[in-house]
């Protein structure tokens, strides 16, 4: 009665839109569910994104030895609101010498590539908006998608400083997005399949009270190790948010953008950090599945948005944490570093796949990634040796 | 042909059109980015997803990216001096009817030889992957190859330059 | 090893966040306005003008009889920004000590442009200027509302005492040393007069 009670509770969205979708007749049903699962989808995330400003604020200002807001609403819970109000009653700007178009269509571009991503997400059991074979596949499209309304905001702008700033941040996104595809193959190359839900149900299995999650492996640890790199550079989040930081380029390719547009894109960014959080989890930490066989009781989408929100909350410790890093060293470092890595963890991965269960490929992968990640940093530490300077005065 | 197929081909069509008449050669690459989506969109309605997938991926995350820093990079930028359209602008008109009448022959007379499918061929990504690593295994390391000395190439050109500058 | 500072950056980091919420030392917020911090003893501001209380004069209002300034303009000369206007008055009045002094007519300081350098007082040679510690100077009025005249600037001794006890201490206790050296050598002087002039008496009665 217990196990029923649980699994009508861990069903109990999909229960509520069937029970909602059967007012309506027979032919309208199946359109009807998807359209309630897209108001859905389009009315958390947003939700979830004015509860993580508020968090960011509170919390960064902790780590900071301050309070963050607290003036508005009970310890500063409304200041979402107030920064909503703020941003739709500002005076939409755009520049003369602007291209009018492309400087609407920018960010409409990016909210729109960025809510797709979410289709794919598998947030609870059986709880996909749409399972498709090729979902990571799907995924990344819409993330390639992106880095296009980066470059439209930047250049539309026609700010050479805005430009230099869409220019920077496509080129880091570019390279970091090779590192994320590639942390990722290593998952489907183990499940045999690019489907999010095969993933999720090959790492919802238990030996004992532990979980299969892919983090628990050497070469999925160091994939999400990789994979966290990656997606904090494609969100272009601290220490990777030169493009946007305020003391760089005043803010970089959403210079000339105000009042709302400026919002959409300060949507887009917090969305695509979820929906990039949601992969991560999805692809590494077991997605819906629970940390211990006995905790399978709590619902599966509880499971998933507070590994969602606990990712944020790394990320949100990172900024705090970590100094902004200059274009030519994150270049550096995603070429030089994570990318061959990236491609000896997938070598890795092959090996695994291809030793057999036992304890013994255990060993060897994490001896071969200790050993590959120690020679890197070694050889990615030695400084360059400075001779005295010489100074000369003028006579 | 359903209305949503003649939507795609008239977004293809149009931005392909727009890509070559417009004068802002950015202009003109985001209006091939839209021919691309059109194209990938086709795709899909196909039922080809990893091949729609793939296309907006390569095409739009990729190939669009580079040909707008290509222009950016150089000279195109500058808005043209006169017009955009050459002096041979009418020949040029009859000869790509020439070959588009010529291609389209060509596949409306093959239609008729195809074999009649009644189902259209679900090839999913499995099969997909065994073919790549099976039966066209050695186009793939060509294309490899050819990729790998690609960027090779634009490494040693790009040295080159910073030679140079010394 | 690499990836080293990351990990002790993040614990300090986590250290610092959890410590917010225990200790005071890791949380430095005030909560202005409700609570304001004391300034430093030496915290300074704007300028402001010292007068001596106590100081009749029938005609004059207390704090213009006592205004220690006696319109020397060195500090306006020497002010950087040049805020400070003086218009000297054509007649003297007695000062603290019973000397006859000029004093300002107009003494207008414009806190718009002052920067709070403190040369003024470090050159006036009456200790009449002196740094006030009050900021909370906003005012809607663009047009004249930072321009304070001598009557907005002149605040007395005692208010003196309070905000910079230690040197207006030690001012005072200098003034006091002037005063009583001036009073022995008036009675000096008298003394020496009076002396001369029964000399000159006797002198003459002789």
């Amino acid at each position: 009665m217990f196990d029923t009670l649980a699994r009508n509770f861990d069903q109990i969205f999909i229960l509520l839109r069937d029970w909602l979708v059967s007012f309506l007749p027979a032919g309208m049903r199946p359109v009807a569910g998807i359209v309630l699962s897209v108001a859905t989808i389009v009315a958390l995330f947003p939700g979830l994104f004015a509860l993580t400003t508020i968090f960011e604020r509170k919390g960064l200002g902790r780590i900071q030895n301050r309070i963050g807001p607290n003036r508005v609403g009970p310890f500063g819970l409304l200041q979402p609101v107030a920064d909503g109000i703020k941003s739709l009653t500002k005076e939409d700007i755009v520049p003369v010498s602007a291209n009018a178009a492309i400087h609407f269509l920018a960010p409409l571009v990016l909210v729109v590539a960025v809510f797709m991503g979410f289709a794919v997400l598998p947030m609870g059991r059986n709880m996909v908006l749409v399972d498709m074979d090729c979902a990571l596949l799907f995924y990344f499209a819409m993330g390639a998608s992106t880095e296009l309304a980066v470059f439209m905001a930047g250049w539309s702008s026609r700010n050479k400083y805005s430009l230099l700033g869409a220019m920077r941040a496509v080129a880091q996104m570019i390279s970091y997005e090779v590192v994320l595809l590639l942390s990722s193959v290593a998952v489907v190359m183990i499940t045999g399949s690019l489907s999010l839900t095969k993933i999720v149900a090959a790492q919802d299995q238990y030996t004992g009270i532990f979980p299969h999650w892919y983090i628990f492996t050497p070469w999925g640890l160091a994939g999400f190790v990789m994979y966290a790199i990656a997606a904090t550079a494609e969100t272009n989040r601290s220490p990777f948010d030169l493009p946007e930081g305020e003391s760089e380029l005043v803010a970089g390719y959403h210079t000339e953008y105000s009042g709302f547009k400026f919002a959409l894109f300060f949507l887009g960014e917090y969305l695509a950090m979820f929906s990039i959080s949601g992969l991560g989890s999805t692809l590494f930490l077991g997605g819906w599945s629970a940390p211990f066989s006995f905790l399978q009781w709590v619902p599966s989408w509880i499971w998933f948005f507070s590994k969602l929100m606990l990712s944020i909350f790394v990320f949100i410790w990172m900024r705090g944490t970590l100094p902004r890093l200059r274009q030519d060293q994150l270049m550096n470092f995603a070429w030089k570093f994570v990318l061959p890595f990236t491609i000896f963890n997938l070598m890795v991965t092959a090996l695994w796949r291809f030793m057999g269960e036992g304890w013994l490929r255990w060993v060897v992968c994490s001896a071969l990634l200790a050993a590959a990640y120690g020679i890197m940093a070694r050889v990615s530490m030695r400084r360059e040796h400075f001779e005295p300077r010489s100074y000369r005065y003028a006579e | 042909m359903s209305p949503v197929f003649y939507l795609v081909a008239a977004l293809t069509l149009g931005g392909a059109l727009t890509a070559v008449v417009l004068k802002n050669t950015v202009h003109c690459a985001l209006a091939l980015t839209a021919a691309f989506a059109g194209l990938a969109l086709l795709f899909l309605g196909l039922d080809a997803q990893f091949a729609g997938f793939a296309q907006i991926l390569v095409y739009i995350g990729a190939v669009a990216i580079l040909v707008v820093f290509a222009i950016l990079l150089t000279r195109g930028s500058e808005t043209p001096q006169g017009s955009v359209y050459s002096r041979y602008s009418i020949s040029g008109l009859v000869a790509a009817a020439a070959v588009f009448a010529v291609l389209g022959w060509a596949v409306l007379q093959s239609a008729h030889m195809l074999p009649n499918e009644q189902a259209v061929p679900m090839a999913d990504v499995h099969d997909i992957g065994v073919a790549l690593m099976g039966r066209y295994v050695l186009p793939l390391e060509i294309l490899a190859v050819l990729l790998t000395a690609a960027t090779i190439g634009a490494v040693i050109v790009a040295l080159h330059e910073k030679e140079d500058a010394k | 090893m690499l990836g080293e500072g990351i990990l002790k950056g993040m614990a300090e980091t986590a250290r610092n966040f959890f410590g917010s919420f225990v200790s005071k030392e890791r949380l430095t917020t005030v909560q202005y306005p409700e609570v304001r911090e004391t300034l430093a003893e030496n915290a300074r501001v704007f300028p402001f003008l010292v007068y001596d209380e106590g100081m009749k004069d029938g005609e004059r209002p207390e704090w213009q009889a006592g205004l220690r300034c006696t319109s020397c303009q060195i500090c306006e000369k020497e002010c950087p920004p040049k805020c400070i206007f003086i218009e000297k008055s054509k007649d003297k009045k007695p000062d603290a000590f019973g000397k006859m002094q000029f004093y300002p007519v107009r003494f207008d300081i414009d806190i718009s442009v002052c920067m709070s350098c403190q040369i003024c007082v470090e050159v006036c040679p009456f200790d009449s200027i002196k740094m006030d510690k009050q900021f909370e100077l906003a005012t809607d009025d663009r047009f004249g509302g930072l321009l304070y005249d001598v009557e907005a600037l002149a605040r007395s001794n005692s208010y003196y005492n309070d905000i910079h006890p230690t040197e207006a201490a030690a001012i005072d206790k200098q003034r006091a040393e002037t005063k009583v050296m001036l009073a022995a050598k008036a009675k000096a002087a008298s003394e020496a007069a009076a002396a001369k002039a029964a000399a000159a008496a006797a002198g003459e009665g002789a």
